[in-house]
């Protein structure tokens, strides 16, 4: 490895820095006013790309092919603009009132939509735009060949980069971005369009990401991945930066960058006798930078404490034990689920649906548990019900452990994890614990990928069926049902007992719970850490039902899948978990068989579940139900 | 749904009850006519491109046996499902497949992962499962198992079908690029144990393992320019072959060495190339223009009559596994599974690739693949100079598989 | 006898600027001690030093005569601290009842229990200290939907859950209305004599520190330049310099 390869990549690096930092940047300024975490980021960028793609060649042919290609990028950001403030006026506003994460789920389910409506545009194969005109040849540098499109792209996230600044420091839509960045309550204050103002800062950042992905155009085909792909990558690059910081974003694309071209630049390396492919950490890079930053600068690199949000919606409501009619309702479903066997020998699939239904109750109240009562959402569950699944897999295929000390290793390994990782991430708040969360199951999702002798690599392990009595479809089931119930109660419990209420109240104010004596910090740890136990169990399950397990069960996407079905129950609600994780699991069920755009499906009923209840499901329906005397 | 779908089927079963009841004298179906039900799941979601010709052809296979009578005098009845693209729900979608639909076998799957989940369910259910895709070794050989059998060329196969290639160009420094999962770094382990055994010089210089769908192309590229091979094994596809085609030409990263390619004579992953195709490469792939044995220009015809389109690789797979089901049913003499096992074991099919069959010491089918070199043609890319491999060929012996077998049947 | 808070020596530099230069002062017990001073004198930073939300540079906090200096807000809750907020801070999402039962339940310790349901323990203590601060008739609402006023009082109630012996109040009328000040502080210095409490407090309200503090301690740029009776305080030449002279108009702007 030559001092100039190295150098070489390191500017190689900065024009995939470029390329990350105008996602970043427009989601940064997104979260910045509005407080919305945009899952949609991803899907703008993608649109861009196909935008562009397809605009190019057709604007091409009027004016001239090299115009065409610069003027296709523009059209496709301006669209994307204007689609972002289509998205901000029709939906997103109907949500502000709502608890703060409901419009996550809103742009979530966009997420879903836009992909299914990409494919109905675009069809499913990917399509590769032309190369830049005069820009598709390479200079030399330092004896290599550098294409002259790289040094464009490495330009030209600098200069947008001033310009945003510029933007935000000279005008007076600039000022009005920054102030409502730091006090939103001025600005409404001030008497100043608030509506006006969140709408042109969401065409703004989405004409951003619009740009950066129509810029991909003469590096990367456009295809239908790239919505998530690029969606992580943004919320690393934010975070790392700092919320809200533009020119910490720039920093941070260009730190994320540079470590993923040393990693391939290292390639094969011997460490100490053991030989190691560098290359292989690209795939994890990432979410290493970010968590080493987060663990040191609890705020990013330029990041301040998040002042609480001006429009968490209303705080909750007191909890109650279950209301008469409600225990019945109660009673009646568990009655329902224990009676399932017996269901099953006249509709044979019932009890396989509500197996899964078990098991994603008992993974969407765990999150709850730390999400609802402790306040801190998690965007990693996944990695507990992953390692949970992994234990329990692992216990069962290589250590030939009997199922019930396979189940109980499996809770041993996530509470482990919960410990170690949660050690970490009770310090932060808000957004940061969401995204060190997040970096940690990416991290262990990357351990689960490639660590081939213990976790079976990407396949995964096999053959991880559970022994007598609970290897029938039965037996198994009530094993379940068992458990599922348990840890409901044991949660349940819980959130009532002292230790609950202490988390609770860490919640609505750190500050007076620590001035009442209350250890917080330790609280949120062991909180965290029943989590991850219980998840745990809900892994092992899952592992147990499906007789096999592989890094899926680790990643983002069973994660945002816990956090839909909390949101969709109702996060305010102990019930709302289960209501949720059911509803969520018959829906998906039901319309993967329904329909080839079942993802479009999916998303559009998300997205009425979210107008129709900006509380979720339980959470409207206990308002609807309240009994009068709690309000005067 | 709990309560909607036991209700309504409460109510159906009533309602038949009393049907059967009243009107026996009526509805005496002819036995014969009851339609064998195949239930097939995939990725469609997940990987279109790759599936919706796939499904065509197998739509395709199906119309035809229905046509000429269907198997035995049984239509054959097509029950495809997506199967969320991941293990765990495929394994629900396989089990309503088998409780709800009572289908009687099961076909499908294209990530090799849940062909492994559906697999060890089939194993673990009874059920007999053919693995349409997935390429994983693991399938047929260390987590085989008797009720599981696969037909596409697995990563060995596809591998050892380029090695004549690279062995012949007698090249000593290679560099090696896969995406980071367990297809890529099988056929990279693959290619270097089978390389160093042709060819006990060769030194590999260079290993780049990057992210599925998301290779940052230009270090990549540059990484292994600096490493100066002579030569370079390729196990990119799709997105991430287009972005590293594409920076290794403006960098010259490839120029002068020599590359044999995975796949990438697939018209799934070679057409969205166009006139950036990388001539020269040796690839396994999928000519379907240049194909001309009788059994093929049959398919092709009636293919592209039917959808107005060419086929891809995944159309012939589709449509293979259809005519292999149909041949084992006739074979087995029903849909008993334990009787389709065994009929499946040695079993003689006749595809578009001409016949093969199914090995009986690990339920690999021998259909092949084809290699050729890449070449631009009207700005396209195309493979020239095709020839069939046939798995048979380069498929270990039955006794070097039954060592790779441990726990199956 | 014994002071119940005893500052030594406090200084505090932020950055080139002095925030706190030397001061000293202590509570005996039953006393109600008024901190003033302009805006930017260090009230806020000398009173974040005592209930451990900052650390000095140099100097010594001790209360009922241990050395606390430094140690986290938790911690000195434990010691017999009760604190309350400018802003109060109670817990939105309970009743006022479990507020103040929760508050009991920390100063016991017994946090970490997992089974018995929270609201069936210290009730009638908690009840108790509603009574004390007004609040009984509050009892069962959310703490989110209770008036300004009331959240100030439940937040004194849950201040005084762990039997303290020192209650730091940061503004305890800031955000009343003119009556409800002369209320709260008068409810405030009925508690002090009863319980034997000594009150450190901040205020802005001149009416309310004149009219009922025991004892007046002056900030003026991070010094302590007076400290006496309420007579003593209002005659000092030095205060009255540094309050009408050219920082009167921002202690009326604020």
């Amino acid at each position: 490895m030559s001092l100039d390869a190295l150098l070489f990549q390191a500017v190689n690096g900065l024009a995939s820095a470029s390329g990350l930092f105008l996602v970043a940047a427009g989601l940064s300024i997104i979260f910045g006013v509005t407080r919305i975490v945009n899952m949609a980021h991803g899907s703008f960028y993608m649109l861009g790309l196909y935008l562009a793609v397809t605009l190019a060649p057709k604007i091409g042919t009027w004016i001239g092919g090299p115009f065409g290609f610069w003027a296709g990028i523009l059209a496709a950001a301006l669209v994307v603009a204007a689609l972002g403030a289509l998205i901000e006026m029709t939906l997103l506003r109907r949500l502000y009132g709502a608890p703060e994460l409901y419009q996550l789920l809103a742009t979530f389910a966009l997420l879903l939509v836009i992909n299914d409506a990409a494919l109905f545009l675009w069809g499913p194969e990917d399509i590769l735009g032309p190369r830049a005109p005069g820009l598709s040849g390479s200079v030399m540098l330092l004896g290599r060949r550098l294409p002259e499109y790289d040094i464009f792209l490495a330009l030209i996230g600098p200069a947008v980069l001033i310009g945003l600044h510029l933007l935000l420091a000279r005008t007076r839509f600039g000022r009005l971005i920054r102030a409502a960045t730091q006090d939103r309550e001025m600005v409404a204050a001030l008497g100043i369009n608030e509506a006006l103002l969140f709408t042109m800062v969401f065409a703004l950042g989405a004409g951003i990401a619009g740009l950066g992905g129509a810029l991909q155009m003469a590096r990367e085909p456009a295809s239908l991945t790239l919505d998530l792909s690029v969606l992580g990558d943004a919320f690393v690059v934010v975070v790392v930066g700092g919320m809200g910081s533009i020119r910490g974003a720039y920093l941070a694309a260009v730190l994320v960058a540079e470590a993923k071209a040393l990693c391939t630049a290292l390639g094969v390396v011997d460490i100490f006798g053991f030989t190691f492919n560098m290359s292989r950490l690209t795939l994890v890079a990432e979410f290493l930078v970010m968590a080493l930053v987060l663990i040191v600068r609890p705020h990013g690199l330029f990041g301040r404490p998040q002042p609480p949000a001006a429009r968490g919606g209303p705080a909750e409501p007191p909890l109650r034990p279950f209301s008469a009619p409600a225990r019945l309702l109660a009673l009646a479903a568990v009655a329902l689920f224990a009676a399932m066997p017996l269901i099953g020998t006249l509709v044979s699939y019932a009890p396989v649906l509500a197996l899964d239904m078990l098991v994603a109750a008992l993974f969407a109240a765990s999150l709850h548990f730390i999400m609802g009562p402790g306040g801190m959402a998690s965007f990693g569950h996944a990695a507990y019900f992953g390692l949970g699944a992994y234990g329990t897999a692992y216990a069962v295929t290589a250590l030939s452990l009997p199922t019930p000390l396979a189940f109980a290793t499996g809770i041993g390994v996530a509470a482990f994890g919960a410990v170690l990782f949660g050690w970490f991430c009770v310090r932060l708040e808000g957004v940061y614990f969401a995204m060190l969360t997040l970096a940690f199951a990416q991290i262990v999702w990357s351990v689960a990928f490639q660590w081939e002798e213990v976790t079976g690599g990407s396949n995964g392990l096999f053959d991880v069926w559970p022994e007598w009595p609970f290897d029938s479809r039965t037996g198994l089931y009530l094993a379940a049902f068992v458990v599922t119930l348990a840890g409901l109660l044991l949660l349940r419990r819980l959130v009532f007992a002292p230790f609950g209420m202490a988390l609770r109240a860490a919640r609505d104010s750190r500050l007076r719970a620590e001035a009442s004596g209350i250890p917080v910090a330790r609280v949120r740890w062991l909180a965290f850490a029943l989590a991850g136990a219980v998840c745990g169990a809900a892994g092992g399950l899952f592992a147990f039902a499906k007789g096999s397990i592989s890094p899926e069960a680790i990643s983002v996407g069973r994660s945002i899948d816990g956090l839909v079905m909390v949101l969709i129950g109702g996060v305010q609600s102990l019930i709302g978990p289960v209501v949720g994780a059911g509803a969520f699991t018959l829906l998906q069920d039901s319309v993967m068989r329904e329909t080839d755009y079942w993802r479009a499906l999916l998303g559009l009923i998300i997205l009425a579940v979210v107008l129709l209840f900006p509380f979720g499901i339980a959470g409207g329906l206990s308002r609807g139900l309240r009994r009068p005397g709690g309000a005067r | 749904m709990g309560y909607s779908s036991c209700l309504r089927a409460a109510l159906t079963g009533a309602a038949m009850t009393v049907a059967a009841l009243a009107l026996p004298a009526f509805t005496l179906p002819a036995p014969a006519a009851e339609p064998i039900r195949i239930g097939e799941l995939n990725s469609y979601k997940a990987q279109p491109a790759f599936l919706d010709p796939y499904r065509k052809g197998m739509q395709l296979a199906v119309k035809e046996i229905n046509d000429a009578g269907g198997v035995d005098g049984r239509p054959l009845e097509l029950i495809s499902r997506d199967d969320g693209g991941n293990p765990g729900d495929a394994i629900r979608v396989a089990e309503d497949l088998v409780t709800r639909e009572k289908v009687d076998l099961l076909a499908g799957t294209f990530l090799s992962h849940i062909g492994l989940a559906v697999s060890g369910f089939a194993g673990k259910r009874k059920v007999f499962f053919l693995a349409a895709e997935p390429l994983t070794d693991k399938l047929t050989w260390s987590d085989g198992n008797r009720y599981t059998f696969r037909l596409r060329p697995s990563t060995y196969m596809q591998v050892a079908m380029l090695l004549p290639a690279a062995k012949a160009a007698q090249r000593k420094r290679w560099a090696i690029v896969y995406p980071n999962y367990e297809y890529g770094q099988s056929a990279a382990a693959t290619f270097k144990k089978l390389l160093k055994d042709a060819q006990p010089d060769v030194e590999f210089v260079e290993e780049q393992a990057t992210p599925l769908g998301k290779i940052d192309a230009g270090p990549v590229a540059q990484a292994i320019a600096d490493a100066k091979p002579d030569a370079v094994f390729n196990v990119l596809f799709g997105p991430d072959l287009a972005k590293f085609v594409r920076e290794a030409d403006t960098r010259g990263a490839l120029e002068g060495t020599y590359v044999v390619s995975l796949l990438s004579g697939e018209p799934e992953y070679l057409d969205p190339l166009k006139d950036e195709a990388p001539a020269g490469w040796v690839v396994t792939g999928y000519p379907w223009y240049a194909i001309t044995t009788p059994e093929h220009m049959a398919f092709l015809s009636a293919y592209q009559k039917a959808y107005g389109d060419y086929p891809r690789l995944g159309s012939v797979v589709g449509y293979t596994t259809i005519k292999s089901i149909a041949a084992g049913l006739k074979k087995a003499g029903g849909t008993d599974t334990e009787k389709l096992v065994d009929a499946f074991r040695g079993l003689e099919v006749v595809g578009p690739f001409g016949p093969f069959s199914y090995r009986a010491s690990d339920h690999q089918a021998t259909m092949g693949a084809y290699v050729g070199i890449l070449a631009l043609k009207d700005g396209q890319g195309i493979m020239v100079q095709p020839s069939y491999v046939d798995g048979a060929s380069v498929l270990p012996s039955d006794a070097e598989v039954k060592a790779l077998r441990p726990a199956a049947d | 006898m014994t002071a119940i808070l005893e500052v030594r020596e406090l200084t505090k530099h932020y950055g080139g600027v002095r925030a706190l230069d030397g001061v000293s002062f202590s509570i005996a017990p039953g006393e109600l001690l008024a901190l003033i001073g302009p805006n930017g004198a260090g009230k806020s930073t000398c009173f974040n030093i005592v209930n451990g939300q900052l650390r000095p540079d140099s100097g010594t906090v001790r209360i009922l005569g241990r050395d606390v200096t430094g140690l986290p807000s938790r911690r000195i809750a434990h010691l017999g601290v009760g604190r309350t907020f400018q802003v109060a801070a109670v817990f939105g999402s309970m009743t006022a009842l479990e507020n103040v039962q929760a508050a009991l339940i920390a100063a016991r310790g017994a946090v970490f229990g997992f089974w018995r349901p929270a609201t069936t323990i210290a009730r009638d203590e908690a009840m108790a200290l509603l009574e004390q601060t007004g609040m009984a008739g509050e009892a069962e609402r959310p703490a989110a939907a209770l008036a300004y006023g009331d959240v100030k009082r439940l937040e004194l109630a849950m201040a005084l859950a762990g039997d303290p012996k020192l209650l730091l109040m940061d503004e305890p009328t800031a955000g009343m209305a003119a009556a409800e000040r002369g209320e709260m502080i008068a409810l405030v210095q009925k508690l002090t004599r009863s319980r034997g409490l000594a009150v450190l407090f901040t205020e802005h309200s001149m009416d309310v520190v004149f009219g009922h503090a025991d004892r007046v301690i002056v900030l003026a740029r991070g010094r302590l330049i007076a400290d006496g009776t309420v007579d003593e305080v209002r005659t000092d030449l030095r205060v009255r310099e540094v309050y009408l002279g050219g920082t009167a108009a921002a202690e009326a702007a604020g």
